[in-house]
């Protein structure tokens, strides 16, 4: 394991306080897989900023899934997925692969994950 | 399996989409060791806050009593191509964590279900649950040195799996065969998909 980049593991209450209140983010489009980058050129965060939202925008300086972000700053996915759909929201991240809305996964995408599986072996 | 260090924990950036696959399965079965033998990271860690309603509690000034939970998830990841990411998320077979794998099945391609064959019995419910869910799943059943030794079709009817579900005998401590088990669930969701699409067509 890689050295823990949060300095503060979140306790039960502390999410709710964080994200004032919310438990569910602004977009449901939002998943633990999502590609989050910072925008480029980087847009200064508002001095209002939570030093989570600061964290996550730091850390977001190249491309990562949410639940990287996450997992290295120590704190719940749930609240990650808060932090992350205002940043978005305001221009701060970008999200790049979002939960997909079809039902099922198209027969060309599941093609490219049996051709990179096989590589594997 | 190399130890990253925060300098090569990101994903080239021309990287465009991510997928992923649910490794479920009951405790120690073999789930985390399944998602470290064929990540390219070293496996991470993350809690999830879970919000229950406690049951059994009667509370008279009608405001409804929450416990809060934290579930442990481990997660690895295989870059597949230049623009292709995917996920692997080992979760908790048992009930009380069935409300995790809503938001965590949302998109996902297919789940693994790794079975212990010295306990079936603690898979029944999380296959039934995957049915009612109507998630496409393939079983991986490991076997460990004291187990009996049982052939596929053996454990199709013990599970009471349907004929197309598919079975493999897999020790999630080797790479070959975590990657084998995972090609039979993407091949098997890629022919439910054909015929899905053959039905509406007809
Ligand atoms: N022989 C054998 N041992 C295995 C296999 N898979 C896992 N093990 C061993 O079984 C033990 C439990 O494996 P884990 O990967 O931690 O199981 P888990 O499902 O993540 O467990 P929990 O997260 O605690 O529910 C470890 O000691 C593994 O080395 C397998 O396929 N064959
Ligand atoms: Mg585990």
């Amino acid at each position: 394991m890689s050295e823990p980049d949060g300095e503060y593991a979140a306790s039960a209450l502390r999410p709710y306080v964080i994200t004032k209140g919310r438990s569910r983010p602004s977009r449901n489009t939002i998943g633990v897989e999502t590609l989050l980058i910072a925008v480029d050129p980087p847009r200064d965060v508002p001095v209002s900023a939570t030093r989570e939202e600061r964290a996550l925008v730091r850390m977001c300086e190249r491309l990562l899934s949410l639940v990287e972000a996450a997992a290295h700053l120590e704190l719940p996915v749930s609240l990650v997925k808060v932090l992350a759909s205002d940043l978005v929201d305001s221009g701060h991240l970008s999200a790049r692969s979002g939960v997909p809305q079809a039902v099922l996964p198209d027969s060309q995408l599941l093609q490219e994950v049996l051709d990179g599986l096989r590589r594997l072996r | 399996m190399v130890s990253v260090g925060s300098a090569d924990r990101y994903l080239p950036d021309t990287v465009q989409q991510a997928v992923k696959i649910l490794v479920v399965g009951a405790f120690g079965v073999g789930k985390t060791t399944l998602v470290g033998s064929v990540s390219e990271i070293a496996p991470l860690r993350t809690e999830e806050v879970m919000t229950e309603a406690s049951v059994g509690v009667d509370d008279l000034a009608g405001m409804s009593t929450k416990t809060t939970t934290t579930v442990a998830m481990d997660f690895g990841r295989i870059t597949l191509n230049s623009w292709l990411v995917l996920y692997l998320f080992g979760t908790p077979g048992q009930r009380r964590f069935w409300d995790l794998w809503d938001g965590l099945a949302e998109g996902a391609l297919g789940v693994l279900v790794t079975v212990d064959t010295r306990r079936l019995e603690d898979s029944f419910d999380v296959l039934e649950q995957l049915e009612l869910r109507g998630l496409p799943f393939a079983v991986a059943v490991n076997q460990f040195p004291d187990s009996e030794e049982y052939g596929v079709e053996e454990l199709r009817t013990a599970l009471d799996l349907l004929p197309e579900t598919p079975v493999v005998m897999c020790d999630a401590r080797e790479r070959a065969a975590s990657v084998d088990a995972l090609i039979s669930l993407v091949e098997y969701v890629s022919n439910v998909g054909t015929v899905r699409v053959r039905e509406t067509a007809s």
